[in-house]
């Protein structure tokens, strides 16, 4: 495709969309999502029959601070946030700010990254919590680990567009690149907000 | 282009035109071929079976060795032949008869190849390292979270890298049929074999990331020391069983749907007849496949799950005999009537309407739960399944084969040789699994390594062999058919078949672009439609202008080949860390190989207008 067509002089409304390589990213990108969706539900079943397994271990509600899982959801709540404000400077074709608040974005998620870290590493430690102490212990560090993978692949994903694409600005090439990477960005925050639900919530007063 | 070329450099520049190729029509040569490799092994595998339960007390295999040849011919048999001979079909048929010049994601198309491909090389490299997995293809914890040995590592492996491929190829022709199709061509004009690969694709979005959940937990109990199927530690086995079959029953839906379309296809054209009741059809397919996901727990009556749960599963079980049966119904009207050709593709599709309705009443009858209690775990499930299985799937992929042979490689497979294959092929068959369903009532256990003299279990076993051997004699004649059309075969026309849908309406092989000009589609049956209005093709929708390609690429093959290094490395670092060099080695060339796809623009190429108008286009 010449550069002309991927570059035009007036950028239409939704970039994302424009080319027919777009339209089959962008739809791809949502049946991917719906396989992501029974992956992390096969996860959450998993988890919710093993939760009360502790073998003789630390249970959910001895080692869980809602303080700090609170913390990382404001975290990752605002930085789907803020890929929305992306989004919408992309839409305007406003690609310096665009990359601003994607920044912001990856700056959350790697507060959030951060937090995790050391919440696994406190139950391993000082809790003697881990992989393998019980099925609760495994289901557990798998679950929110698989979680937190998707939030290290985002992050990198993000960054990688970043770069890339920091010199040339938005064309109709890399929007729908853009697009897709904010789109699994959000699906990583509704994950969260089911595990800081089922997990956490339910691990301390269910 | 590429063909043109690859001819003048000899094998060096096919190779490598095949390592690299994005095209459908050459990712589809590659399936069929890399399914046939698997065909031949599981059939080794089942003959050496059949072998050793010719006679009773029989030695000629090792019982452990046996475990290994049932586990190993059933996987590979359902992932490594029946999916690639699925995905062979989809890739050559599903863009043409849409009326489109490739898939949506021609890149990730390829990618899904190799990736089955690294898949069924792991699997079956365990036959060479020191045993294969024997924990039957169903891998039940924790018969196979305790079995010694690496077999059901290579298992885990090879299906979790195969299983990625698959998934990858299911989002792939979900878009290419929405959002590819040519004008004119709605949902309802949509041929019904693309309508089956349609919903096959569908099933496999979300069947398969459960497959993959359950495998990371297998490695992770195998490898990492997890307890996920440990009861020692709190674990609970039964949870592979709910995630296996929650894969495990749509996925002989995403088998089976496929062969439905297939005869979907052929008995319209040899009946010269449109498809009865298509409207039917097309909501038959839908309704199997949202009901698939609805009775995984049958495979489950026994486990204990309670009388409410059996009985639901039972009834949304019986359920499915309902859509099935409008289909076989259809089959049988739109051949009433119909000026009927018995050409080798419609001889499958004559054999397949009893032998698979054969299979669908023992299924109900499985479907009984407390009836189930007798059937389980004996022969009569081997036989219900065969029935369906081979009687379905296998059946229709050589009707499919037959069919589009010509529409894929421009030669006619020979008649003679093929009517050969299915009437030895379809005679074995009946002798080697009808009188199964009787040894199964007679007591005889599935998966059972050798039986005792004098329990009346003997002269069926016998019959099952010569059996086996009549259907191995049709399977080695259709290789010769491969040859000898290669070699001897007659070049074919457009249209062979005087055939009804779009594939038809060009080249045989088709031009790497398919299409000149995207095609107009009027109705259903669209080149059908042209005919009956005396037009010998269809009108073009667009100008003849240039035309917009994908490139090759060699990335595809390097990220499988990363996953099948690390595979190596996961399954040996449990004997020596030291294979966690090999294990980030081979995660650096695949995730390597994914960041250059990321960052190197891949705008495609232009065929332009005046190489069309000169002829073939390159």
């Amino acid at each position: 495709m010449s550069d002309h067509t991927l570059n035009p002089e007036k950028m239409p409304h939704n970039p994302e969309k424009a080319t027919l390589e777009g339209k089959n990213k962008f739809l791809a990108f949502w049946f991917f999502l719906g396989g992501e969706t029974v992956l992390f539900a096969s996860l959450f079943g998993t988890y919710l029959a093993l939760k009360g397994s502790t073998n003789g271990g630390p249970a959910a509600e001895e080692i869980f601070e809602l303080e700090l899982v609170f913390v990382m959801t404001m975290l990752l709540l605002t930085s789907s946030l803020t890929s929305v404000y992306a989004m919408y400077h992309m839409k305007n074709n406003n690609f310096g700010k665009m990359q601003l608040w994607l920044g912001v974005t990856v700056l959350l998620g790697i507060g959030f990254l951060s937090f995790e870290i050391y919440e696994f590493t406190n139950y391993i430690t000082n809790e003697d919590f881990t992989f393998r102490t019980s099925a609760f212990g495994s289901a557990f560090y798998t679950l929110v680990g698989f979680h937190g993978g998707h939030v290290t692949f985002g992050l990198l994903w993000i960054i990688t567009l970043m770069i890339r694409n920091a010199k040339r600005g938005l064309n109709l090439y890399n929007a729908p690149k853009f697009y897709i990477a904010s789109l699994y960005w959000h699906f990583i925050d509704v994950v969260w907000v089911f595990i800081f639900t089922v997990v956490y919530l339910m691990g301390k007063v269910g | 282009m590429s063909t043109a070329i690859a001819q003048k450099q000899g094998f060096g520049a096919i190779l490598w035109d095949y390592l690299t190729t994005v095209d459908h029509k050459k990712i589809a040569h590659l399936y069929l071929f890399g399914g046939g490799f698997f065909f031949i092994i599981g059939g080794l595998e089942a003959m050496i079976i059949r072998i050793q339960l010719i006679k009773p007390a029989n030695d000629f295999v090792s019982a452990g060795f046996y475990n290994e040849l049932l586990t190993m011919h059933g996987t590979t048999m359902i992932f490594f032949a029946a999916m690639p001979f699925i995905f062979a079909l989809m890739n050559a048929v599903v863009p043409l008869q849409i009326g489109a010049r490739d898939v949506a994601f021609p890149f990730l198309n390829a990618l899904g190849f190799w990736l089955f491909l690294a898949g069924g090389l792991i699997l079956n490299a365990s036959w060479l390292l020191g045993g294969a997995p024997d924990a039957g293809w169903t891998a039940y914890a924790p018969l196979s979270t305790t079995s010694p040995g690496h077999g059901v590592d290579f298992y885990v492996l090879g299906l979790q890298i195969s299983g990625a491929g698959t998934l990858i190829g299911g989002i792939n022709f979900l878009v290419t049929i929405v959002n590819m199709r040519a004008p004119g061509m709605t949902y309802m004009r949509m041929p019904l074999f693309t309508w089956t690969i349609f919903v096959t694709s569908a099933l496999i979005l979300f069947a398969f990331p459960a497959l993959t959940v359950g495998l990371f937990l297998m490695m992770f109990d195998r490898l990492f020391g997890s307890a996920f199927f440990n009861p020692d530690m709190g674990g609970n086995t039964i949870i592979w069983e709910h995630l296996f079959w929650i894969f495990g029953h749509p996925e002989v839906y995403i088998l089976i749907l496929p062969a439905f379309g297939v005869f979907s296809e052929v008995i319209p054209t040899f009946s010269k007849k449109r498809l009865f009741g298509y409207t039917a059809m097309v909501f038959a397919t839908v309704l199997i496949g949202f009901l698939g996901f609805m009775v995984w727990a049958h495979h489950m009556f026994t486990v204990g799950l309670g009388p409410a749960a059996n009985a639901i599963f039972a009834v949304a079980t019986m359920a499915i005999a309902v859509p099935t049966g409008v289909k076989i119904f259809n089959w049988l009207f739109t051949m009433w009537g119909g000026s009927i050709r018995v050409t080798t593709a419609m001889l499958w599709a004559l054999g397949f309407i009893p032998t698979f309705t054969l299979g669908g009443m023992t299924g109900v009858m499985l479907a009984s739960a407390v009836a189930d209690y007798q059937y389980q775990d004996s022969y009569f499930v081997v036989a219900h399944f065969h029935y369906v299985i081979v009687g379905g799937v296998i059946f229709g992929i050589f009707a499919s084969l037959h069919y589009w042979w010509p529409k894929m490689f421009g030669k006619m497979l020979n008649e003679k040789l093929g009517k050969l294959t299915f009437w030895t092929f379809f005679i074995g068959f009946h002798l080697t699994f009808f009188i199964q369903h009787f040894l199964g009532l007679m007591g005889m256990p599935r998966r059972t390594w050798t039986y005792l003299p004098g329990q009346g279990l003997d002269n069926g076993n016998l019959i099952s062999t010569i059996g086996a051997f009549l259907m191995a004699f049709g399977v080695i004649v259709f290789f010769y058919n491969v040859v000898y059309t290669a070699i001897k075969g007659e070049k074919v026309s457009n249209d062979p078949w005087d055939g009804r849908t779009l594939e038809w309406t060009i080249a045989s092989p088709p031009p790497h672009y398919n299409f000149k000009q995207i095609p107009l589609v009027r109705g259903l049956d669209a080149l059908w439609v042209e005919k009956m209005e005396g037009n010998k093709n269809l009108m073009p929708s667009e100008p003849l202008d240039d035309i917009h390609m994908p490139n090759s690429s060699i990335l595809p093959f390097v990220m499988s080949l990363g996953l099948f290094i690390a595979s190596f490395g996961f399954i040996y670092q449990v004997d020596d860390l030291r294979w966690l060099i090999v294990l980030i080695g081979g995660m650096l060339i695949t995730f390597g190989a994914m960041f250059v796809r990321s960052v190197k623009d891949d705008h495609g190429h232009h065929i332009h207008k005046e190489d069309l108008e000169k002829g073939d286009g390159l």
